[in-house]
Parts: structure tokens; C-alpha cells; sequence
């Protein structure tokens, strides 16, 4: 059983404590949505530099074809869900771009793949095997950063990574998708840790749950062998960001502008480590993804398997509609996620959820004037000031922003969620770190 | 289906349920345990009192905030947090007109001149009290007794101790606020009361009264071995003047305290030094209101010396 204390000490210090409302999905068993009529598939699903479309208005595809590439470092390739002919490429919606390059594909229903499937066995492949197969499937980070993942994988030459941390905190509320999965796809879970454990050589290999998901930890528990080793963090916000991560169970402190690997520490999502099974494995690139789609708005709301490039429009038709029209509709989750207006946005890789917030849900309250309570201050995991920052911010008092380093902000919104004169501190830091950028 | 309209912002999608109104009221709530004990002991000039400052800080507030052309914002109750607060620190026998006049100077020129709710630089009750004792100090230092004791007016306990050597203390009195004193300051048991809400409601962080009645109790403890005779012990010197009150419900006063952890310990520990250096050894008995008002003035400079470390250096 489980030390609860060493738990609630396995932690970083400020965030908050969320209402977590993951009841509405967590109970529910995954349920794959058959591809719709039509895809919109975006060219642009990662971070990095933009792919180039390969196909062209009339061409026919199969599932798992290449739809657009690019030569640099940082991409990652788009690849067909289903097979079918090529209507158009243009400007679609896009969740994060607002409007980009999207091809849009009629789907023939033959599902006919592009070539007979392949079975690999990775203990045969060689670390940059794996890498070419992982960077070729298109895998980016599925917790929502969608940062290529082979460039991670590519430890740069003196760098040694010896501890791989693997993010199954899931801290946003609503969201259940990586806790479904581990229950559900527990052994391909662990296949594809065990995949990019033998990437890295890393020495130690760590599964980071937060403790509001306990059935996850048993049932990796009965599946894995040591190096892997679970640690069960305390659930708080933001917990599966990789510095608090890092944090929590290392007790180190990733230095400013560094990145994991400055500390011999990589951290992959969980999703990312089921896909790369995929991709190695069974040589499945990545086409589709689990979303929660959740929110009080909904009638039936749960974790679905969702081809890239389904509208939300074509999932909410599949799973029955709305209950009440939702107030607020938000691509990823609740602190960190982008707000949508259409319903006419795809899914993309980096899709962890889709929330369908009521007027009640997604209040937005009237802003007071800063009563310098400290709440921000004391809820801030990088130790940052948020009530100084706006303050310099507000009142364009560049000279003095630089000493409170906006640019070490995280973005994870926990100063504006405990803000009680409800001020946007993470719009204003945002604004802040763009100004300290533009001035270097 | 028809497609609904969704609005869109930045995230954080979703809020906490604290409240800037919501922790005003808290205080508010808190402080009618010695709303009512301080009418109980002093009767209709309490009641007079309390109304007269409560409306004259609201008024003022409105009348300013229009007159500067400004949002009106007497809805979110800090006018009558200062009101009340005020009405608290004054002496019972004191004429109405001042505590009109006190309050005007309280809302107006301490908060409203500053930038109005969370720009002030001095907790705005205890400024207006600083101004009243500048410009009236006769007034301000003539005691009335509770309604409860025999005598009609009486000096406080801190009086009796600092200036006769008077070292025959009745603790309970003390505790309950049966002796002479401000409106609201001489029950530290209402006051403990309404500080315990806070507590639960987390509308006030524990760090600052901590640090203060720390400081005024190791002090005393240390005068009261070395010099038995003169100095009182830990017990009086918290629960005589106005200690309790200033330190639950003054110097947490989030607008004019440091929001740095390290800052609001420092700034506790300056407050219990200050006050015990004034009461022990200065001219006046009691030195709860400058040591506030001095560590206020002190608060940005705090803020700043006290940054946190920056994350991973
Ligand atoms: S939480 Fe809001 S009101 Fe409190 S100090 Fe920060 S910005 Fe000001
Ligand atoms: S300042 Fe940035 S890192 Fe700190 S709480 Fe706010 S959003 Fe998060």
C-alpha cells in the first residue's frame, strides 16, 4: 500500500487546489467516434516550423499517407487518418493558430491502408531506428505542448539524461484521458516508457501519478519491473508541469531559460509514451488521439478515440448533443486551454480535451483593484510576483520588470484562478514577457 | 443543432471562489463581536459612535470618488470596514463631530488621495486616528469607564501601569474589556472571536499577528524578569490597549502590509518592537497605532528587500 504522508510531501511548493470535476468522465470505459464524412486535417500540429502540404486538390490518399512534411529539425509530419480524395487545401480553423493550412479530405469508408502492416520488435531496433520511426509517425507531446517528440528524444552530444520522468499527473480539472489510458492501455503504456527509457539510457525511470489516481497506480503496478518505479505526488495545480515535476520528485530546481535535460531530467507525457508504442510497434503513425470531451453542456459526456481532424461539431453530433447551449467551449483544459467559437475547429494532436463550460461553470467576474493580498504570490510555482508584474505592467514601468522576471512565468494561470479582485495576472505577465522579449 | 455562441477570453477558464467583496464582508462579520461588546460597555456613545464614523467614511468615499470623477465603489464595503474599524481606536467621550472629522480624513486623504482601494499607503483607520490625536490630543486621552464600573472616568490599564506604577491587574477584566479604553479595543475576547472567523474564512494569513504578539510577549517577558516591579508581564501587555485589535485586524490589513512571506514576518516583528519601545520607554502609554502606521511606511521597502529567490538560481 501507499505511504500517504511521504505522498503528501512529494510536492513543489505554491499552486492551488482545484475543484477537480473529473467525475463526469473518469468511471466511463474510452469509446473509439468512427472517422466523420470529412476531415480537416491541419498541416500545422506541432511546435517548429511549418510542414509543407504534399498532396493537392484531387488526389486520392490512404490512411496513413504523408499530407504534409518539412525538411527542418523541429516538425513532425502530417499523415492521413482515413483514406479518401483531397477536396481542398486552404485555410482552415485551427484550435491554438486561430486560421491555417488545413487539407480537408472526403473519406471513402474503405479505410484502405497504405501499406500491409508492419510488426516490430523495438528490442531489435537501434536507438536511432527508433527515433527516424518516431519522428516519421509524427509523434508530438500529447499533453498538450505538441513539441516534436524525436527532438527530444535526440539528447544533444555531453548531455546525459539520467532520470526519465514520465507525466501522468494530469493536473488540469475535467480532463481524464492519460488516467483512462493507463488504466485501459496499461501494457502498451508501459511498452512504449520501457521504448524511450532504452532511447535515453536513463538510469532511472519514474511514473509520476498524482494521488487522486489511485487505480492508475495498481494497475501499472502489476505490470512493471524495476528500474520503473511509480511516485504518487500530491494533487495540486500545476503538478504535471516539468518544473514542478522536477521539483516534486527530484527536489531540484530547473534554472532559468534551461530546460529539463540542463538537470539530467527528460519528462514524457504518458500519451506520447502510448503512441510511440504505436508508431514502433505497430508501425502506426499518429492519426488519432483520446480526447475527453466534458463539460455540464453536454448530454454524454466522456473519453472518446478521435481521428485528427474530426470537428467537435462531428463528435457532439455522435455523442448526442448538448443539454444546454454551453457558455464557453475551450480546446485543452480549463487553466491552461484556449477558447474556441466555432464548433467548426478539428481536433489536433495536441488535443487533450474539449470542455463545454456553462454560463455558471466559466463565470467571468467583474476586475477590482489589486488589494495586495498575496494570494498570487503565495499561489505562483516559480516564485514570481504576479501583483508586482501587473503593477509594472498596468502603469508601463519597463525599467523595473526586468528584475521580477516575467519571462520565468510558466503561463499555468494559478495567480489569476486565486485572485479574489479577479484581475488577468497572467494576461498582463504574458503581456510583460513579450515586452522583455522585444527589448533584448 | 443550432450553433451556440460561446465568448471567448484568455485562461484561466475558471476562478476561485475567494472574493475581494467576500473577504471585506469577512471582516465586517468579524468585527461585530466587538461592535456588540463595545455597545454593551459603553452604551449610547458606542452606537452614536460607530454609526456616525461607518456613514461618514462611506459618504466621504462617494462624495470623493465623484468628485475625482471616479468609479463609485461604496458597494464593496471597505469605507465601512474603516468605518467600523475606526469607531474602534477612538475614546468613548470623544465629540461626534471629531470622529465625523477623523473618519473624512481616514477615507479621504489617507485612501481616497493615495488611488483609492488597494493604493493606500497607511491603514486609513489608523491615519485618521494619528490626525485626531495630532489635533485634539486632550480629547483623545480623556478615558470615560465601562457603563459597568463605578467610577465615571478612569484612566486605561496601560495609563495606570506606565505613569502610577500600578501593578494590581484584574486579567479577567482585561480579558473581557471591562476597563477603560477605546470603543472596540479593551475585549480581547470579542476581538479573539472574530479573528478566529478570519482564520477559518483564510481571509487573514496568521504570519503577521503571529510575529507581532511573538515580539510584545518575548519583550515584556524579558522586562518583567528583569525589573519586576515596573514593568507588567507578557499577559497585560497583550491584552491591555490595543495589541489585539491592531495586530488581527490593522497590520493584516493586506493593502498596507508586505506581501512577501519574509516581509510580513519582519513586518510583524517590527510591529511588536515599536510598540513595546513606546510603551515601555516612551512619552505616550501606548504605541500600537504609530508602530502600525511606521511599519506601513515601511512596506514597500520591505517588498522589495524581501523578493523571493529566483526559481532554479
Ligand atoms: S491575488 Fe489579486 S488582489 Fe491579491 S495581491 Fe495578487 S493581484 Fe492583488
Ligand atoms: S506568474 Fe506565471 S507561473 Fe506564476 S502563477 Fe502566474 S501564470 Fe503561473
Amino acid at each position: 500500500m501507499y505511504n500517504y504522508t511521504a505522498m503528501l510531501s512529494n510536492t513543489f511548493r505554491g499552486g492551488v487546489c482545484l475543484a477537480e470535476e473529473k467525475e463526469l468522465t473518469v468511471g466511463k470505459k474510452t469509446k473509439e467516434i468512427p472517422a466523420p464524412k470529412e476531415l480537416i486535417v491541419p498541416l500545422c500540429q506541432h511546435i517548429g516550423s511549418p510542414n509543407e502540404s504534399i498532396v493537392k486538390e484531387g488526389d486520392a490518399v490512404r490512411v496513413g499517407q504523408v499530407l504534409g512534411d518539412a525538411k527542418a529539425f523541429v516538425s513532425a509530419p502530417v499523415h492521413s487518418p482515413i483514406s479518401g480524395t483531397v477536396k481542398s487545401v486552404q485555410n482552415f480553423f485551427h484550435p491554438v493558430f486561430g486560421k491555417s493550412p488545413a487539407v480537408l479530405i472526403e473519406n471513402d469508408e474503405k479505410h484502405e491502408p497504405l501499406s500491409t502492416s508492419v510488426k516490430n520488435d523495438p528490442a531489435r531496433l537501434s536507438k536511432e531506428e527508433i527515433i527516424t520511426i518516431v519522428r516519421n509517425a509524427g509523434i508530438v507531446g500529447m499533453g498538450g505542448a505538441a513539441f516534436p517528440t524525436h527532438v527530444k528524444l535526440k539528447v544533444p552530444e555531453g548531455k546525459i539524461i539520467d532520470t526519465l520522468i514520465i507525466n501522468g499527473a494530469e493536473c488540469e480539472p475535467y480532463l481524464t484521458g492519460d488516467h483512462r489510458l493507463m488504466i485501459e492501455k496499461t501494457k502498451e503504456v508501459i511498452d512504449g516508457v520501457n521504448i524511450v527509457s532504452r532511447v535515453l539510457g536513463a538510469k532511472k525511470v519514474i511514473i509520476a501519478v498524482e494521488s487522486n489516481k489511485l487505480s492508475a497506480v495498481f494497475a501499472m503496478k502489476k505490470v512493471i519491473k524495476p528500474p520503473l518505479k511509480i511516485e504518487v505526488l500530491k494533487t495540486k495545480y500545476p503538478q504535471g508541469g516539468e518544473k514542478q515535476l522536477i521539483k516534486a520528485i527530484l527536489k531540484k530546481e530547473v534554472p532559468p531559460g534551461k530546460l529539463p535535460l540542463d538537470v539530467g531530467v527528460l519528462v514524457q507525457n504518458v500519451g506520447t509514451c502510448f503512441a510511440i508504442q504505436n508508431a514502433v510497434c505497430d508501425g502506426k503513425p499518429l492519426t488519432e488521439r483520446c480526447v475527453t470531451f466534458t463539460g455540464s453542456c453536454l448530454k454524454e459526456p466522456g473519453n472518446y478515440i478521435v481521428k485528427v481532424g474530426t470537428r467537435l461539431r462531428d463528435v457532439i453530433d455522435y455523442c448526442g448533443g448538448f443539454l444546454t447551449p454551453p457558455a464557453k467551449i475551450i480546446s485543452g483544459g480549463p487553466m491552461m486551454g484556449v477558447s474556441q467559437y466555432t464548433l467548426d475547429v478539428p481536433v489536433v494532436k495536441g488535443t487533450t480535451g474539449v470542455l463545454f463550460l456553462s454560463e455558471k461553470e466559466a463565470a467571468i467576474c467583474e476586475e477590482m483593484p489589486c488589494i495586495k493580498c498575496a494570494k498570487c504570490v503565495d499561489s505562483c510555482p516559480l516564485r514570481l510576483l504576479p501583483t508586482d508584474i501587473m503593477r509594472m505592467v498596468k502603469y508601463s514601468k519597463w525599467e523595473y520588470l526586468k528584475e521580477l522576471h516575467p519571462s520565468d512565468c510558466v503561463e499555468c494561470g494559478a495567480c489569476s484562478y486565486v485572485c479574489p479582485s479577479k484581475i488577468p495576472l497572467t494576461q498582463y505577465i504574458k503581456l510583460g514577457k513579450i515586452k522583455e522579449l522585444n527589448k533584448r | 443543432m443550432n450553433d451556440p455562441k460561446p465568448y471567448l477570453s484568455p485562461g484561466p477558464h475558471i476562478f476561485g471562489n475567494q472574493e475581494t467583496p467576500r473577504m471585506v464582508r469577512d471582516v465586517i462579520i468579524a468585527l461585530m463581536p466587538a461592535v456588540a461588546v463595545s455597545i454593551y460597555f459603553f452604551r449610547i456613545r458606542a452606537f452614536l459612535l460607530i454609526v456616525i464614523s461607518m456613514a461618514a467614511c462611506v459618504g466621504a468615499e462617494a462624495a470623493i470618488q465623484f468628485l475625482m470623477k471616479r468609479k463609485i465603489r461604496i458597494t464593496d464595503g471597505s469605507a465601512v470596514v474603516t468605518g467600523i474599524l475606526f469607531a474602534m481606536i477612538i475614546p468613548p467621550a470623544l465629540p461626534l463631530w471629531m470622529a465625523a472629522l477623523g473618519s473624512f480624513v481616514a477615507i479621504g486623504i489617507a485612501k481616497e488621495l493615495f488611488g483609492g482601494l488597494g493604493s493606500n499607503i497607511f491603514n486609513p483607520a489608523l491615519l485618521g486616528r494619528a490626525f485626531l490625536m495630532a489635533a485634539f490630543p486632550t480629547f483623545m486621552t480623556a478615558w470615560n469607564a465601562p457603563i459597568t464600573l463605578d467610577a465615571v472616568t478612569g484612566a486605561t490599564p496601560l495609563g495606570l501601569v506606565k505613569f502610577s506604577h500600578n501593578l494590581d491587574i484584574s486579567y479577567l477584566n482585561l480579558f473581557l474589556g471591562n476597563v477603560s479604553g477605546c470603543i472596540g479595543e479593551t475585549s480581547a475576547a470579542a476581538l479573539l472571536l472574530g479573528a478566529g472567523y478570519l482564520f477559518l474564512r483564510k481571509t487573514i494569513d496568521w504570519r503577521i499577528p503571529l510575529s507581532y504578539l511573538g515580539t510584545v510577549a518575548i519583550i515584556s517577558f524579558i522586562t518583567e524578569k528583569a525589573s519586576p516591579g515596573t514593568y507588567a508581564g507578557p499577559a497585560f501587555h497583550l491584552l491591555a490597549g490595543g495589541v489585539i485589535i491592531g495586530a488581527f485586524f490593522m497590520a493584516t490589513d493586506p493593502v498596507t502590509s508586505p506581501v512577501t512571506k519574509a516581509g510580513r514576518w519582519i513586518f510583524g516583528i517590527g510591529c511588536g518592537l515599536i510598540t513595546m519601545v513606546i510603551r515601555l520607554w516612551g512619552g505616550l502609554p501606548e504605541g500600537v497605532m504609530y508602530s502600525i502606521l511606521l511599519m506601513n511606511g515601511l512596506t514597500p521597502i520591505l517588498n522589495r528587500i524581501t523578493r523571493p529567490k529566483r526559481y532554479g538560481t
